[in-house]
């Protein structure tokens, strides 16, 4: 009786079952099924993201000289450390991976057709930040793989024409990485991008409450302005269900199963591990991206030298402009994706590219393998000791942190496994002494008999002769 | 006679809203003003102001050895108090001659990813995206668009000493 008591007062003073309830009971297409539970998951995500982030943040100190310390503390030693740290990677994964997929169902189900033009702006708003976040969070690791990611950062920004410098010189806290740098990250991932993802879901969901969420695209249906609100409207009365409870089950049920996934990821994978300490003058580092952004460090590797700023610069800038003004182009017509090839096209042409760009990113050495090993003598196959001194250099000189021969080196250059049925000893001579597209000349690093050793040795890398039958 | 009265009170309540409206936005702005300026000035501030150039001590000129290339660690431009190891920037330094040193930044120009020397190929790589570098720091191969940025360093009293200067930012770095 007490309670009751209570919970009227509460309700009453509070407007919960005035102004709530009728927005948690609003009426909802019945058909809204499995395909809906994307943005909900994204937005639960976001939640765990939080929770996790302000646990984090009680212990972590965002200082260049003790962020390091305090995050090895977090993974080995605090209470549930290793596991929150988890929770804070892989609800970002999730949350990065989610909001992709929910944008690319909008799309293919044309959902940002009038009237919802801008619920779809501020998701692409809201997937920008979302980026930011996941690019910022990949910094306060503060090892140092975060502190040459604040490098490379500092270096796109100071592409920006005229006024770049002054763009990475506030990136940088100063004139050089240091002690007011990761302050200055710290405050942007925990105060300003988070600031305006609040604000950015605060109106993303108004938008839903005000416009309704759409129905699965029907070939017969397409979007005319004119009448789409009024019979959007009369199918909902006919066939429409109060979103609470009978169709906010799907959108539970996913996300207690993400949240799940995310807490056995971070039991049993743990966080990411951390790399070596700062030390900016550590010089033996190989800054590598989260895999999110992979694709990216693909293209920039492929990219001729004279393109690359404008990638660089307006790749980001062009992505947003373009995904923005999708509902601004057309926002009428057909939503069913039957009737839009150009809109499958896209999506599976943007998988594709991601994907392979992503492998790609992921297992070629863009850069030089400088792990690699010197060749096996099975592999040079032979008595010679000039032949072998040649191999010996080829591994010595660096030709293989560029250079493959049968699975040994790098992948920036052309294999080498058969060169020595492509070239001739003059050929390979020029090219080594000149360098060429791409690689460079040796000519004031080898002697006259180093060079000839490495020459008789790649001539030597030929395919074998089909045996003759006898 | 009445109608004109009428009117003549609306324009008055009209006047009145007017500027109270226009009063109340004045000063939002001004109050907006005074809360966020000595904010963003405070933020902004680094990007403005310039560290000044040190000398800083790497070692006895006869610990470096004529012709060989190595990493050398000092205290960078910006130093905070509160920086611990992120306060050392590298370098690369080379004995020419006796007399004669050349530092190089090890900061690729391409996208400021460390360079490492290889001394067998009398070459710096650098290991993010291929950028390569001769031994004088031009642009061997891959995407950096400018030689290795140089530190000025001298000999002092029997010791090899290097001025401090901001990251190489491979364009408008001459703010």
């Amino acid at each position: 009786m007490m309670i009751a008591e209570i919970w009227k007062w509460i309700d009453d003073r509070s407007g919960f079952s005035d102004v709530v309830k009728p927005m948690l009971e609003h009426i909802v297409p019945s058909d809204a099924r499995w395909w809906y539970v994307f943005g909900s998951a994204t937005l639960c995500a976001f939640i765990v993201q939080v929770l996790s982030g302000i646990a984090l943040a009680m212990v972590y100190v965002p200082g260049g000289d003790a962020a390091y310390e305090s995050l090895k503390y977090i993974t080995n030693d605090a209470t549930f450390g290793y596991m929150v740290r988890g929770m804070h990677y892989y609800g970002a994964t999730a949350m990065v991976m989610l909001a992709v997929i929910h944008m690319t169902q909008v799309f293919l189900h044309a959902s940002y057709k009038f009237p919802r033009e801008m619920n779809w702006m501020s998701g692409v708003v809201l997937l920008f930040v979302v980026l930011g976040m996941a690019f910022t969070g990949q910094l306060l690791r503060w090892d140092a793989n975060g502190v040459w990611s604040v490098m490379v950062a500092g270096e796109m920004a100071g592409r920006v024409p005229f006024i770049g410098a002054y763009i990475a010189h506030f990136i940088l806290g100063g004139e050089t990485v240091g002690g007011s740098t990761l302050s200055r990250f710290f405050a942007i991932h925990v105060f300003i991008l988070p600031g305006l993802i609040f604000a950015g879901i605060g109106l993303h969901m108004w938008l839903i409450l005000r416009h309704g969420i759409s129905e699965m695209p029907k070939v017969d249906q397409p979007v005319e302005p004119q009448t789409y609100k009024e019979n959007y409207e009369a199918r909902l009365e006919k066939t429409g269900v109060p979103f609470w409870p009978v169709a906010m089950w799907r959108d539970v049920l996913f996300s207690a199963l993400m949240v799940g996934v995310i807490l056995l990821c971070s039991l049993f994978l743990g966080p990411p591990t951390l790399g070596p300490s700062p030390d900016p003058a550590y010089i033996h580092a190989n800054p590598m991206p989260d895999w999110y952004f992979w694709w990216y460090f693909a293209i920039l590797s492929m990219l001729p030298p004279e393109l690359e700023t404008y990638i660089i610069l307006g790749m980001p800038v062009l992505g947003f402009v373009a995904l923005f003004v999708v509902p601004l182009l057309s926002n009428r017509g057909h939503r069913a994706p039957s009737k839009r090839p150009w809109a499958i096209g896209t999506v599976v042409f943007g998988a594709t590219a991601f994907v392979v760009l992503t492998i790609y990113g992921y297992r070629k050495p863009w850069s030089p393998d400088f792990t690699v090993k010197p060749l096996p003598a099975e592999l040079v196959n032979s008595n010679d000791p000039h032949i072998q001194k040649g191999a010996e250099l080829v591994h010595q000189k660096g030709c293989l942190y560029c250079h493959n021969i049968e699975g040994y080196g790098g992948f920036r250059g052309p294999e080498l496994t058969y060169i020595g049925d492509r070239l001739d000893r003059g050929e390979l001579t020029i090219r080594i002494t000149n360098g060429g597209y791409n690689m460079p000349s040796f000519a004031a690093s080898l002697s006259a008999e180093e060079m000839e050793q490495i020459v008789d040795f790649l001539l030597t890398r030929t395919e074998p002769k089909p045996e003759v039958a006898k | 006679m009445s109608e004109s009265v009428d009117s003549s009170e609306t324009s008055a309540e009209d006047n009145r809203r007017g500027f109270l409206a226009r009063l109340s936005l004045i000063l939002s702005g001004v109050i907006g003003a005074a809360i966020t300026l000595p904010g963003v000035g405070f933020v902004l501030a680094p990007v403005f102001s310039r560290e000044p150039r040190v000398w800083h001590r790497l070692g006895k000129v006869d610990s470096f050895e004529v012709g060989k290339t190595v990493s050398v660690e000092f205290q960078n431009a910006s130093v905070r108090k509160w920086a611990g190891v992120t306060a050392l920037t590298g370098a690369w330094l080379r004995r020419v001659s006796d007399e004669e040193f050349i530092a190089f930044s090890i900061n690729c120009r391409h996208l400021g990813c460390p360079v490492n020397w290889i001394e067998d190929a009398s070459l710096f790589m650098c290991p993010c995206h291929g950028g390569v570098y001769y031994s004088d720091g031009e642009v061997a191969a891959g995407p950096p668009p400018e030689p290795l940025a140089r530190y000025e360093v001298r000999v002092r009293k029997g010791y090899v000493e290097i001025e401090t200067s901001p990251v190489p930012l491979t364009t408008n770095d001459q703010v």
